[in-house]
């Protein structure tokens, strides 16, 4: 089977269920080849590549859905498929909501969004090997406390999407990934007579659609390089309120947590601290929040959501006023409203709601202008924990970082955590960099709160 | 039951000989060492929603690895089609690790000893599905029938098939049928108009579908989730700082996994990159803390007959009386540092090479009467559930965050807070434990451990026990 052809296995399960009874049906077929390669202490230790497919349906028979998959792409694998999700239909209840998208709905976004590239299948497995090797060799030549590693990695994936309905929907996209990442050991010894060894990990990468669009493998070793080095030696500090400063790489675990809260189906459970609050002013008029699956080359870009419909861009928040759920057919018809293209799902069952590139909008100030303005801080360089609860917004997660002293980084603080809640920080965005970067389908600029318990000693 | 008639011979038609053929493929550009990994997975789910049964999904999958170890080099590869041309082709792709004229001398397959730690006759999965709808939707009536404050039940019903066939160059052949379900209930209550709270609860095993009906009812769930949405309702701000931590018996035990558990994982302690590294017979907790990683436990969803490498399982100390005594070994890292297989080699699935992971790890019951740690406490914080956590294996510092708890004061349990993420470091925090109750409890059964992109079901547990010293991050 080639990519080619798998259309026309979706258009025929899609056939087969409405011979059988069902109303509506959708089929996902998705196919991905993976590649891996990883180095540590400049030895290849594993290498991984293989290739996979799968199919799923959804059908409706009146208001009652049931659905399958199966990794089985041969004619009986999916006749078994079709009759399995035919039979569960039978055993859901009626839900007045349960549709497919309106065939005007449909559709996909016609420019060319970049998100394949040919060299990825193509490069040889040498260099992929060395470029995971370059970036290991340069964090470990950085400095002589780095002097382990848990290794670095050549990533790459390969993958097709098909997606099929019975209101007349037929479409594909192929996409590309590649990555290089990087994760150093950095050991020091106690400065005081009997104090602890200090060991911290750090990690740093490069992503792209291509090839071509990788940044030099030996710049991140050392990227990945001078943040472990800074967390050497870290204290924990006394329990206090201060402004926090959430570098990108954390301030992207905020928009992660403001997803969560936007998306339909938290909305209509009133599972959210911001249902209901659309077209209020929920924010600082710092920030305007977009969700937007267009914009070429990205990884959060798709032509057309897991139901069919065209991606867009969406304003979620607009300078502070709350201005859009995240929507998918079904939490739209719950809201009395239309969806905004963000249907996701694996290849199976009901769609969720996922988010396209979903990025905070860049303020003017640098970041080294926002450090300066504070005499007193905690510079968030990494998060742990899931301790985000967005049904009532309560928030408090371990952190890990720098503190400020007059503007400074002054020393690495660890072991301790950062809580406010969501709506507080919202509205308490004391400052937004101008540093934002697309590294992920997440992206944030430096983001500042102006307050926030620092829980330590 | 012997290979021939186990799934993967009867179904497939896999032969002894064929297992060899592939093996010697493998094998045959150098390497020391190859295994092959045959997963058949087939998966049932149900949501209910607003009362509604949203959604009622099936699938099946199918698939085999192969691995090739040469020296500390792995190589895999993998395919969803089992016919001899494409595992001889996923061979050949995972011997590229290896350079050389073959060289092993083949050791016969060995079938390996039977345990039965899941006798279930009927899996779950293998049930009328219209059963398994009836269970959820009881404890969505369960749940909402709790109190008039709940206003939103979801229940989710998940249940799998696994049958696994492990043969490797080292003469073992084994192979397992591993059923699992699991229910969960998550509640949404609210005062009138005022801020909703929630709960959740859930459990399950390697049961057959029985289990639910006798041992632990929907309706055991559903009151649980929504007794602690109610509690919540009453929660105030959680203190910040460092208190006099109690935790209560059971899901707790997720500090164990995370302070301890993952650090003792052998693949970060053979690089070196654990906090824990190098630490073998030194105190690393107070003495009053024993504590176990136990694969075999009947019933358990951590437990397995065999690994996902065709080991048995086993029960293995990890810290005794406060003294670390192992750690957990996958094949690879016990070739390596020369030490004897723990049965702790886990997988995902068969597009996943296998891992050192956790089974059920659990701390002993100490001697205390529960009742007397908690009025010990003059000030502090009991913690009763958790959400789950993460830990830095080489840093040592550990999250977990509280779900339900209470504060403490002169002794007595006096009103709920709010989530706070409680925060430690691995080899440290657990020196402060100063008393262990006698209440050892396992969970009900739902966790899921997460570990370089690859999630297993574990478990977990904890008798009640008293921490003098831990920060707890909340902003009162």
């Amino acid at each position: 089977l080639r990519f080619e052809d798998l259309p026309e296995i979706a258009q025929s399960t899609i056939r087969q269920a409405l011979a059988l009874g069902a109303a509506d049906a959708e089929c996902t077929i998705s196919e991905g080849a993976e590649f891996s390669a990883n180095v540590r202490m400049g030895e290849l230790e594993t290498l991984k590549e293989a290739a996979s497919r799968g199919a799923g349906l959804r059908v409706l028979i009146g208001r009652c859905m049931g659905s399958s998959y199966t990794s089985d792409l041969t004619p009986d694998g999916i006749g078994l498929m079709v009759r399995s999700a035919i039979d569960l239909a039978g055993l859901t209840t009626e839900d007045p909501h349960a549709d497919l998208p309106e065939a005007a709905e449909l559709g996909s976004v016609t420019s060319d969004l970049g998100l394949f590239s040919d060299d990825v299948a193509s490069l040889s497995t040498e260099l992929k090997i060395g470029l995971a090797k370059r970036a290991e060799a340069a964090a470990l030549a950085y400095d002589p406390r780095i002097s382990n590693s848990e290794g670095a990695s050549f990533d790459s994936n390969v993958g097709g999407r098909v997606f099929a309905n019975s209101r007349g929907f037929s479409g594909s996209y192929r996409s590309s990934y590649c990555s290089v990442s990087v994760v150093p050991v950095a050991v020091q010894a106690g400065a005081l007579t009997g104090a602890m060894t200090s060991m911290e990990r750090d990690y740093w990468f490069t992503a792209a659609r291509g090839l071509s669009g990788l940044e030099d493998a030996a710049e991140v070793g050392r990227i990945a390089a001078r943040r472990v080095l800074r967390r050497l030696g870290a204290v924990k500090v006394e329990t206090q309120k201060v402004p926090v400063i959430f570098e990108p790489r954390t301030a992207r675990t905020l928009l992660g947590n403001l997803f969560e809260a936007v998306e339909g189906r938290s909305i209509y459970r009133h599972a959210s601290f911001l249902a209901g609050k659309l077209g209020e002013k929920i924010a600082d008029a710092r920030i305007t929040l977009i969700d937007d699956g267009t914009i070429p080359g990205l990884f959060g870009s798709q032509p057309f959501d897991d139901e069919g419909v065209p991606t867009r861009r969406t304003p979620v928040i607009e300078r502070g006023i709350f201005k859009s759920y995240l929507l998918n057919t079904y939490t739209g018809r719950k809201l009395g409203m239309k969806t905004t293209g963000n249907a996701s799902r694996g290849i199976t069952g009901n769609a969720g709601i996922g988010h396209g590139n979903f990025y905070l909008e860049a303020g003017d100030k640098s970041p080294d202008e926002i450090l300066r303005g504070v005499k007193n801080g905690f510079f968030v360089t990494e998060l742990i924990g899931s301790g985000v609860n967005t049904v009532t917004g309560d928030y408090s997660r371990g952190a890990v970082g720098l503190w400020i002293r007059d503007g400074e980084l002054a020393f690495p603080v660890s072991e301790v955590t950062i809580a406010s809640t969501l709506q507080e920080m919202l509205r308490g965005v004391a400052e937004i960099g101008n540093d934002l970067e697309f590294r992920g389908s997440v992206s944030a600029p430096t983001v500042m709160i102006g307050e926030m318990t620092v829980a330590g000693r | 039951m012997s290979f021939s008639d186990s799934f993967f011979a009867a179904k497939f038609g896999i032969s002894r000989r064929d297992l060899e053929n592939y093996l010697s493929e493998a094998l045959s550009r150098g390497g020391d060492y190859a295994d092959l990994y045959f997963e058949y997975l087939a998966t049932s789910s149900i949501g209910i929603d607003e009362s509604i049964v949203k959604s009622a999904t099936q699938g099946v999958s199918l698939g085999v690895g192969v691995r090739v170890i040469a020296g500390e080099r792995t190589g895999y590869a993998y395919s969803d089609d089992i016919s001899p041309e494409k595992i001889k082709h996923a061979a050949q792709v995972a011997a590229m690790i290896a350079a050389g004229p073959a060289k092993v001398e083949k050791t016969p397959l060995e079938e390996g000893a039977k345990r039965k730690l899941y006798p279930v006759l009927i899996a779950p999965s293998e049930t009328a599905f219209r059963e398994r709808v009836e269970l959820a939707q009881r404890a969505d009536r369960a749940a909402r029938g709790y109190d008039s404050r709940v206003f939103q039940v979801q229940v989710t019903y998940a249940d799998n098939l696994r049958e696994v066939l492990v043969a490797t160059s080292d003469g073992t052949l084994n192979f397992d049928r591993q059923p699992l379900a699991r229910m969960s209930v998550l509640v949404l209550a609210r005062d009138k108009e005022g801020v909703p709270q929630q709960g959740h609860s859930g459990g399950g095993g390697r049961h057959e579908l029985e289990w639910f009906q006798k041992e632990r009812t929907p309706e055991y769930f559903a009151t649980e989730a929504a007794r602690q949405a109610i509690v919540q309702l009453g929660a105030t701000e959680a203190p910040a700082g460092e208190q006099i931590v109690v935790l209560g018996p059971g899901w707790p035990g997720v500090l164990l996994h995370e302070a301890v558990g993952h650090g003792l994982e052998a693949d970060f302690n053979r690089k070196g990159v654990s906090a824990f590294s190098g630490r073998i017979g030194q105190q690393v907790a107070s003495p009053l803390c024993t504590v176990v990683d136990d694969g075999t436990i009947g019933g358990r969803r951590g437990s397995l007959n065999v690994d996902d490498e065709g080991n048995e399982t086993q029960r293995n100390v990890l810290i005794e009386n406060g003294i670390l005594r192992g750690y957990l070994q996958d094949k690879l890292s016990s070739r390596i540092l020369g030490a004897a297989a723990t049965g702790s080699g886990r997988r995902e699935s068969y597009e996943h090479i296998p891992m050192p992971r956790m089974t059920n790890t659990f701390m002993l019951a100490g001697e205390s009467d529960p009742a007397d740690i908690i009025r010990s406490v003059p000030r502090g914080l009991y913690c009763a559930n958790f959400a789950g956590g993460q830990v830095d294996i080489t840093s040592g510092n550990f999250v977990f965050s509280a779900s339900e708890s209470y504060l403490i004061e002169d002794g007595k349990l006096t009103r709920p807070v709010r989530n706070a993420t409680l925060i430690g470091n691995g080899p440290e925090a657990m020196k402060f434990v100063s008393m262990v109750g006698n209440d050892l409890k396992l969970d009900e059964g739902i966790g899921v451990c997460g570990k370089e992109g690859q999630s297993v079901p574990v478990g977990v547990g904890i008798p009640t026990v008293r921490i003098d010293r831990m920060t707890v991050g909340g902003t009162a």
